[in-house]
């Protein structure tokens, strides 16, 4: 019996002090890579649907929406495989930061909660985990909105 | 029945560990211990409609397992302990409501099964003949109720534990061969102020450590009197904290010191990260694994420590710090 090893349990900061250095972090030079090559890869197929579009005679608007149906449209299917939350695992933000998550994070609660009914269930936890992207997303885009509103006098057009 | 030092009791009549049975989920039917289990199911739904559902069936069918392999009616049986993670226990009430048998809800997070445990013992002291004892969890339910929806696209941090699928069901009975529950030291509520619900490991191993070690003082035993001592689900992290913070306070447990969520899964081939957690980690590794090991004479003396975190997630939401809690069995054969 030797009690001379220090105690990590003298105070709360430095039991949080030892925990931190006990616990081992996120690879994260391998997540940033993943990310970066996965994310890259789902914004070069939107580009390469959008040059589609272009080609048959869309405008940039046009297409734009056509990009955002299309990749939409193939995040909730690939969740409703059980297959997008295994790109996610590997990818993390690379797939989450695109349409693409955030499609993913309307489907998934919605699959989730479809057993306490379409009302109060997929209807009421649907927005649970996008809830809080849409409410600050919603008033960032209000703020700017007015900012370009008030200094917006030589009709500049941003886009 | 009298009591030990501070918090410990010991039997004058220990009771006997009757039977065990154990029921888990595919990705533990996969683990290193898959052939100690009673059964083992090839999906989490089990033909229910719901992942509660499914819980509640695991649990009533683990019961009804024990039940039947102890030879025991159930009109002999006194009254019922059980317990699991979900809101208000609903998949042991649920699950046991045709049990026709006195039933306790018992809540003490992943410490449940040791706690009814404990209950048990203390109830055949004074007046029961058999005791049933049961505890569930269920990692879809548990994601649910605690985390994220199964198919988010998340990434799970590498101190984050697995919930085990599962039940783990026991019969306490009066008169019997062993092996004996010999003492029991409830535990106190013990919070270093880990914040971190990724890292429950770290929030639970000084209340393991605080009731090891008034088991100790109390008994007067030293770690080397048991074969094994077995923590609930600590995890890899957890287990690591552990050993440190007892050999800060002079107890070595290196060489006969486990945890049932290491034991559970394969870290490397099953990706569960810091390892297994849950009410049904330290249900089933018991039931299972560690009751046959007591059967065979292959552990002779084990101390059983299930670990609990005592948080929801609403508390983690406010930023509130995760209280941890032990409670520790004896079982000698």
């Amino acid at each position: 019996m030797n009690a001379n090893s220090a105690n990590p349990l003298e105070s709360k900061q430095k039991y949080q002090q030892y925990v931190d250095k006990k616990s081992p972090n996120s690879p994260i030079w391998k997540n940033c890579f993943n990310a970066f090559w996965v994310g890259g890869l789902i914004c070069t197929i939107g580009q390469i649907i959008a040059n589609i579009c272009k080609a048959r005679g869309c405008d940039t608007t046009m297409s734009g929406t056509i990009v955002s149906i299309i990749l939409i449209g193939i995040s909730a299917f690939l969740t409703g495989l059980n297959i997008f939350n295994k790109i996610g695992k590997f990818a993390g933000a690379g797939s989450l930061v695109p349409i693409t998550g955030f499609a993913n994070s309307i489907v998934s609660p919605a699959m989730e909660y479809k057993s306490e009914g379409y009302v109060m269930g997929v209807g009421g936890k649907m927005f649970t985990v996008a809830g809080p992207v849409l409410v600050f997303g919603i008033s960032a885009s209000i703020l700017v909105g007015l900012i370009y509103l008030i200094f917006n006098t030589q009709n500049i057009t941003l886009v | 029945m009298k009591k030990l030092g501070k918090q410990t009791i010991q039997f004058d009549a220990p009771p006997t560990i009757l039977e065990c049975a154990s029921i888990v989920g595919p990705k533990e039917a996969q683990g290193p211990l898959a052939k100690y289990f009673d059964q083992t199911l090839d999906d989490e739904f089990w033909g229910e409609k719901t992942w509660e559902k499914a819980e509640s069936k695991i649990i009533k069918e683990t019961v009804n397992t024990v039940i039947s392999k102890s030879g025991i009616p159930s009109s002999q049986i006194d009254c019922c302990f059980a317990g699991d993670l979900l809101n208000q226990c609903i998949s042991s009430s649920f699950g046991l409501r045709e049990l026709n048998i006195p039933f306790f809800g018992v809540f003490g997070a992943c410490s449940t099964f040791v706690e009814s445990i404990a209950l048990g013992s203390i109830c055949i002291e004074s007046f029961a003949n058999n005791v049933l004892c049961a505890t569930s969890s269920h990692f879809c339910s548990a994601e649910k109720q605690f985390r994220f929806p199964l198919e988010l696209g998340n990434q799970r941090p590498p101190t984050s534990q697995w919930t085990v699928t599962g039940s783990g069901a026991t019969i306490l009975t009066k008169s019997g061969q062993g092996p004996f529950v010999t003492c029991v030291t409830p535990g106190k509520i013990v919070d270093m102020g880990i914040k971190d619900a990724n890292n429950m490991g770290s929030a639970m191993a000084p209340a393991f450590a605080d009731t090891v070690i008034a088991h100790f003082l109390d008994t007067g035993r030293k770690p080397s009197y048991y074969d094994a001592i077995i923590s609930g689900d600590l995890g890899y992290i957890g287990k690591d904290i552990a050993i440190d913070i007892l050999r800060s306070q002079g107890y070595d447990v290196k060489s006969n010191y486990n945890d049932c969520g290491v034991l559970i899964f394969d870290k490397a081939s099953q990706d569960t990260h810091s390892g297994g957690s849950g009410c049904a980690c330290c249900g089933t590794v018991f039931s299972g694994y560690l009751f046959k090991q007591l059967q065979e004479k292959k552990i002779k003396k084990l101390l059983l420590v299930a670990t609990g975190a005592l948080t929801n997630s609403t508390t983690s939401q406010q930023g509130e710090s995760i209280p941890g809690i032990a409670h520790a069995i004896s079982i000698e054969v």
